[in-house]
């Protein structure tokens, strides 16, 4: 059985596109310290350290987990590096959570820090993430191959350019009510239509910013979480799958998974809802925190997280089943299209979940949150997680 | 979330990454690239257990994991799974409008990717309805062959849903 954990403590800097006031190293001090002041807990109580650092080309360090480390003054302490794309942050909780759960440590700190836009050449930067032999020269980046995601949505389901756009008008609104968002004007059907096309049939609305931001989460084990001044978020059930690199794989008459839909975050979110004991999804679970940088990106994960029926998430979406105050709310933060600070990206929807399960989620809380999910996902949209945080053990 | 200011704005030190590398491709796909240099034509990697013509090639079936053993030549035509056309410039990439698509030659298993001409991308909507799914292309060579993915792209036949 693995040991009782939960989330204590959560830090976050707000996320901005330029943080020219502090280096990455001094960004993750802050929201470091913020997790600690917010858990009662002061470093030395820290028994391991867990440090997402997505690819090192984004912000031009080397393993920038090496500044960050010392700079959180970690000496003659266990020190962890997860680096998987998009997924970086929910993979750091993930590993997070295996530390304490397989009874090794009592206390860990999770930590993500980024400052993606120190480079106008993140697409450029990601495009050297693909197979530099079979694919990389086809100028593929993050915007297309969500592109992709989208145009076979739009065919096999009918999902709507419209439909897209209510995605991200609904991300704007919540994120009003976040001051940690990056993004947080309001804006309109109209303005995210008439918005440019990027990566048709994506437009410049459909698409999250660059963002400067650094997140913390600390996790503990029973009995230390039971006794902690909050709330605590208890870890109730994580999953995770991975899948091929190659998105033509997910399109032939040879897939087994369709690069419209998410069958492998719902593959991980069966193990997630088996481990917390949930069987109908909609009713046992408060919110959503979904990682999604692109609009069409939230439409497959709603569908493989079990909230309505694969191709209807455009569609629910238009209605309002995912506004604040409807059967579902998705992303009350505002979400990854609000703010995206690559490395710490996925490990603020953890967070983000801990604090509404924690009800300190500000003006964006929903109310009475006994149970919430996070997911992260990264790669060629190959990799993702699912993690179940609520109010009990 | 103040912006510490010196006289002139934030003090702001320049960087830059210029990194050389040369990529050995590998027998598997050395052959792949062969055939297309020379022959001008596409070959997939059949998996003996599972029977997917895997294009591009791998050495192992990535699902089986086993060795895959036979060439099959596939297409030279197919049909469009998915695609975008690229209006944003980005830095280090080509200059836009392009098309990218995603297509299954006919024999093969998985869908391969590249860039798609013989389109007029001026207008999005008009552009995105020549290429919808279900589209027919066929596999264009570039007259001077390099060994490379560029040595081909995708012509638009004409719509075939
Ligand atoms: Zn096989």
């Amino acid at each position: 059985m693995p040991t009782k954990t939960a989330i204590v403590g959560v830090g976050q800097t707000g996320y901005r596109f330029k943080r020219t006031d502090v280096t990455i190293q001094e960004l993750a001090q802050d929201a470091a310290a913020k997790a600690l002041e917010h858990a009662h807990m002061e470093m030395a109580d820290i028994d391991a350290f867990v440090i997402g650092v997505a690819p090192d080309a984004l912000i031009g360090i080397d393993n920038v987990d090496r500044w960050i480390g010392q700079a959180l003054g970690v000496a003659h302490r266990p020190q962890l590096r997860v680096n998987t794309g998009g997924t970086t942050g929910a993979a750091a909780a993930q590993a997070g959570y295996v530390h304490v759960a397989s009874g090794m440590f009592r206390t860990v700190m999770v930590l993500a820090a980024d400052k993606v836009s120190e480079t106008p050449d993140a697409q450029w930067v990601l495009n050297t993430a693909m197979d530099p032999i079979y694919e990389r020269s086809l100028a593929l980046n993050a915007i297309n191959m969500c592109s992709f995601q989208a145009v076979r949505q739009m065919s096999q389901y009918g999902v709507t350019e419209r439909q897209l756009a209510a995605v991200a008008v609904r991300s704007r609104r919540n994120a009003a009510a976040n001051p940690y968002a990056h993004l947080r004007d309001p804006i309109t059907i109209d303005d995210v239509m008439s918005s440019r096309y990027v990566c048709w049939p994506l437009k410049l609305l459909d698409c999250c910013p660059r963002s400067s931001g650094a997140c913390a989460v600390i996790m503990a084990a029973e009995p230390q979480a039971a006794s902690s001044p909050n709330r605590p978020a208890w870890i109730q059930g994580m999953g995770a799958t991975s899948n091929t690199i190659y998105m033509g794989d997910k399109m032939g008459p040879g897939r087994d998974t369709d690069h419209a839909d998410w069958d492998e975050l719902a593959i991980a979110a069966a193990s997630a809802y088996e481990r917390a004991g949930i069987t109908d999804p909609l009713s046992q679970i408060d919110l959503a925190e979904i990682y999604a940088p692109f609009t069409c990106t939230e439409i497959a994960a709603v569908e493989a997280l079990g909230f309505c029926a694969k191709g209807t998430g455009g569609a629910m979406g238009e209605q309002g089943m995912f506004d604040m105050g409807g059967p579902m709310p998705v992303n009350p933060s505002g979400g990854v299209l609000s703010a995206n600070p690559i490395s710490a990206t996925a490990l603020a929807r953890v967070a983000e979940a801990a604090l509404q399960v924690m009800g300190e989620a500000g003006e964006h809380q929903v109310p009475g949150v006994r149970r919430a999910v996070a997911t992260g996902i990264g790669g060629t949209l190959q990799f993702h997680t699912c993690m179940i945080l609520g109010d009990d053990a | 979330m103040s912006e510490t200011a010196t006289t002139s704005g934030p003090l702001i030190h320049p960087g830059e990454w210029h990194i050389h590398y040369d990529y050995a491709v590998g027998d598997t796909a050395a052959r792949f690239f062969t055939e297309l240099r020379d022959n001008m034509k596409v070959y997939a990697r059949r998996c003996p257990s599972c029977g997917r013509a895997f294009v591009p090639p791998r050495a192992y079936c990535e699902r089986c994991f086993v060795k895959t053993t036979d060439w099959v030549e596939v297409g030279p035509e197919g049909v469009v799974e998915a695609f975008t056309i690229v209006y944003e410039p980005f830095d280090g990439l080509p200059v836009p409008p392009y098309a990218v698509a995603y297509v299954t030659l006919d024999g093969a298993s998985t869908a391969l990717a590249n860039f798609v001409t013989g389109v007029d991308l001026s207008d999005p909507e008009v552009a995105s309805e020549a290429l919808a799914l279900g589209s027919r292309v066929a596999v264009a060579f570039a007259g001077k062959r390099e060994g490379m993915i560029t040595d081909f792209h995708f012509e638009l036949l004409g719509h075939n849903k």
